[in-house]
């Protein structure tokens, strides 16, 4: 399909200065069929259907807009009292000093880098398929470009239950970076594997994670996108799901300028269950768009969508959420709301929901609401004695908790709402 | 203790006066009643005296122990010591109600300059306030009201005002929505509260709340004005004869 001339320029501009990364075999073929893939598609513009609500240029164009570091020396370490594998990445470079050993009973743990080194590897039928599979029926040109130009990233393959989360951890520097990384996770059947992500990672951060989750595995994904105020990011999860195997993904957004986070996921096996959370607080020059769309192809399985944001200072939220249920994905169960806190009038939450059923024996559902704080129940609380700032939190934390809760483990969950808690307080006059 | 002069409230919206000059003395260890009819506002003073939204005060004074409350925010007048059971205790989704508790003893003790209490301390205090009233963990565990019957969220809202240990408590309807049950539970928990230091203002529409709460003082309250006061025979008096007959008395 031709492509608009100035679309075409725009794709054009940036692959100029694109450094296209070493490799060969399977990964120099993945990466050159990748890059196609973006050609033919171009890199979104605003124009696009799908970019509607969320402008693309600042993420497509040549180089990354500058990002002041934001230094904040008196938080612990997110994930501090969880004990975990730390790989860090520090403005999308690997951190070997940083990083612990990355030998994990039940876990083998790679650089992207060192893997195209060898002929046969588990990753070729993954790295970039999954991609590729999740650009239709809509297509994804950045995590095409992604799949093509990512110069660092791990491949995790599990094998077993694993004894404690790996954690990436993205290290944001230099106010120039761009960050292209790209990890694949495989999970063989019956394994088990936290992954916990933090940080900002870089000015600009493209990021893609393939997960193929097999028969009766867990997949768990908690992660932070890093307070920095300028940082942008555009992610990409694509997952794929066999029979009776469990994805749970939560994610917490605080600041940042812009934030593009799509979740693509298959249902491939029957009685699987995927979860996708998000919670996220924005207080002014704040966009945030939770992108998700999963089609569920096979037989009683369950999806659930909750994302919650909180928006101040004429802060943007989106969602666009879908859920398609092929023909023969009987006895689906496929739930999703999406809802705004908007603390004042300038504030401003955009949503999309969309349902495509095609199978006749389902149950469906979604919502999308906007509204402010109730006022009977800030009234409530304040005339308990609870001063009207804090009892305004309350009711945020309140309205964020659905999203929270999709969280299993106390010990994360408890993490993210001291952190909610934080943000929250640092707010208060 | 509390002490109302000559109270004229409108209604901001609607630019109506609702309460036209209301005149009620609550004295330390004493128990008043306010009676009336449906429409008599008497929860539009409760509402006012706590400090809601939406009502203008136009004249008159309410003075708490010398202080005027009706220039304080609703957590100020909560931390002087004013407490309001709600007629429609609020439900609020995802905070706890232990949490909610903890949050709102500790918010008034700061306010007056005490030491908060530990969640310690507070587990133990509130556990046993809990079981005289028969709430379970369950109730104390759940979100604030939410999924709570009629009788669960006054049992609550006694809860609340023993943790709080109130100077001036307003019941608000209280017995609403209660069965015979139920209703003798509220009233002990409230009976168990008097003391000689506290003064309740009690709002019903009806007599049987005062034949578990024995009021000292009633007052019959009709169109945005105390219309009457007496005794508790008072209160016998409209449960036999009904409402209009006073009204017309003093009319």
């Amino acid at each position: 399909m031709a492509i608009a001339q100035k679309k075409q320029e725009a794709t054009e501009a940036r692959l100029a200065v694109a450094k296209i990364p070493d490799s060969k075999g399977w990964l120099k073929q993945a990466r050159d069929t990748a890059m196609d893939r973006m050609r033919a598609s171009g890199l979104p513009e605003r124009r696009d259907e799908y970019w509607k609500y969320t402008r693309p240029d600042t993420l497509v164009r040549p180089s990354a807009p500058s990002a002041v570091v934001f230094d904040d020396p008196g938080d612990e370490p997110m994930f501090h009292a969880v004990d975990r594998l730390k790989i860090v990445f520090v403005d999308g470079v690997f951190d070997a000093d940083a990083s612990d050993d990355l030998s994990l009973e039940g876990v083998k743990i790679e650089r992207l880098a060192t893997a195209s080194e060898a002929d046969i590897h588990w990753a070729k039928d993954l790295y970039g398929v999954l991609e590729a599979r999740g650009q239709t029926p809509v297509e994804r040109p950045l995590a095409a470009l992604n799949t093509g130009l990512a110069t660092d990233g791990v491949l995790i393959r599990v094998s077993a239950k694993v004894s404690k989360p790996v954690n990436l951890i993205y290290h944001h520097k230099s106010e120039t970076s761009d960050a292209i990384l790209h990890h694949v996770i495989k999970l063989d059947e019956g394994a088990d594997l936290t992954i916990l992500e933090n940080g900002p990672a870089a000015a600009r951060f493209n990021k893609v994670m393939e997960v193929d989750v097999a028969d009766g595995a867990a997949f768990h994904h908690v992660r932070t996108q890093g307070r920095d105020h300028e940082r942008r990011a555009a992610t990409h999860i694509f997952g794929r799901l066999g029979t009776e195997s469990t994805f749970k993904s939560f994610t917490l957004t605080a600041n940042g300028v812009l934030t593009r986070n799509e979740c693509v996921l298959e249902l491939t096996g029957d009685d699987a269950v995927a979860h996708v959370a998000g919670a996220c607080v924005g207080d002014g020059d704040f966009h945030h768009d939770d992108t998700v769309f999963i089609t569920h192809d096979a037989v009683n399985c369950e999806s659930r969508q909750v994302f919650k944001k909180v928006l101040r200072n004429g802060a943007t939220g989106v969602f666009q959420g879908k859920i398609l249920v092929q023909p023969g994905a009987q006895k689906t169960d496929g739930y999703q709301i999406s809802q705004s806190l908007l603390l004042d009038d300038d504030s401003q939450f955009l949503a999309k929901p969309e349902l495509e059923i095609y199978a006749d024996d389902v149950a469906c559902s979604h919502g999308s609401t906007s509204g402010a704080i109730d006022e009977e129940g800030l009234f409530y609380l304040r005339a308990r004695g609870v001063p009207r700032d804090i009892a305004t939190d309350l009711m945020t934390l309140a309205f964020l908790a659905e999203a929270v809760e999709e969280i299993e483990d106390d010990v994360l969950r408890d993490e993210i709402v001291n952190r909610l808690e934080a943000w929250l307080a640092r707010r208060r006059g | 203790m509390l002490e109302i002069k000559g109270l004229t409230v409108d209604l901001e919206e609607e630019e109506k006066t609702i309460l036209k000059g209301v005149d009620l003395t609550v004295e330390a260890g004493k128990v008043h009643a306010i009676m009336g009819p449906n429409g008599a506002v008497k929860s539009s003073l409760s509402y006012v005296l706590a400090g809601r939204d939406g009502y203008e005060v136009t004249g008159g004074t309410a003075m708490l122990d010398g202080e005027d409350i009706l220039e304080m925010e609703p957590e100020e007048r909560a931390a002087e010591g004013l407490f309001l059971a709600f007629q429609y205790p609020v439900e609020i989704p995802g905070v706890g109600n232990m949490t909610f508790m903890r949050t709102a003893l500790n918010a008034q003790r700061k306010a007056r300059g005490e030491e908060e209490m530990s969640a310690k301390e507070f587990l133990q205090v509130v556990r046993e306030k809990a079981k005289t009233l028969k709430i379970d963990a369950d109730m104390l565990k759940r979100p604030v009201n939410v999924g709570f019957s009629g009788g669960e969220k006054k049992r609550n809202e006694i809860l609340q005002m023993a943790l709080l240990e109130p100077k001036m408590c307003i019941l608000d309807e209280t017995d609403s929505g209660l069965d015979v049950d139920a209703m003798k539970l509220v009233s002990e928990g409230v009976n168990a509260l008097r003391d000689a230091g506290r003064g309740f203002l009690v709002i019903t529409h009806y007599q049987r709340l005062l034949d578990h709460i024995k009021p000292d003082v009633v007052h019959i309250m009709s169109d945005g004005r105390i219309v009457k006061t007496g005794g508790p025979d008072l209160a016998l008096e409209v449960e036999q004869n009904g409402y209009a007959d006073i009204l017309a008395e003093v009319a």
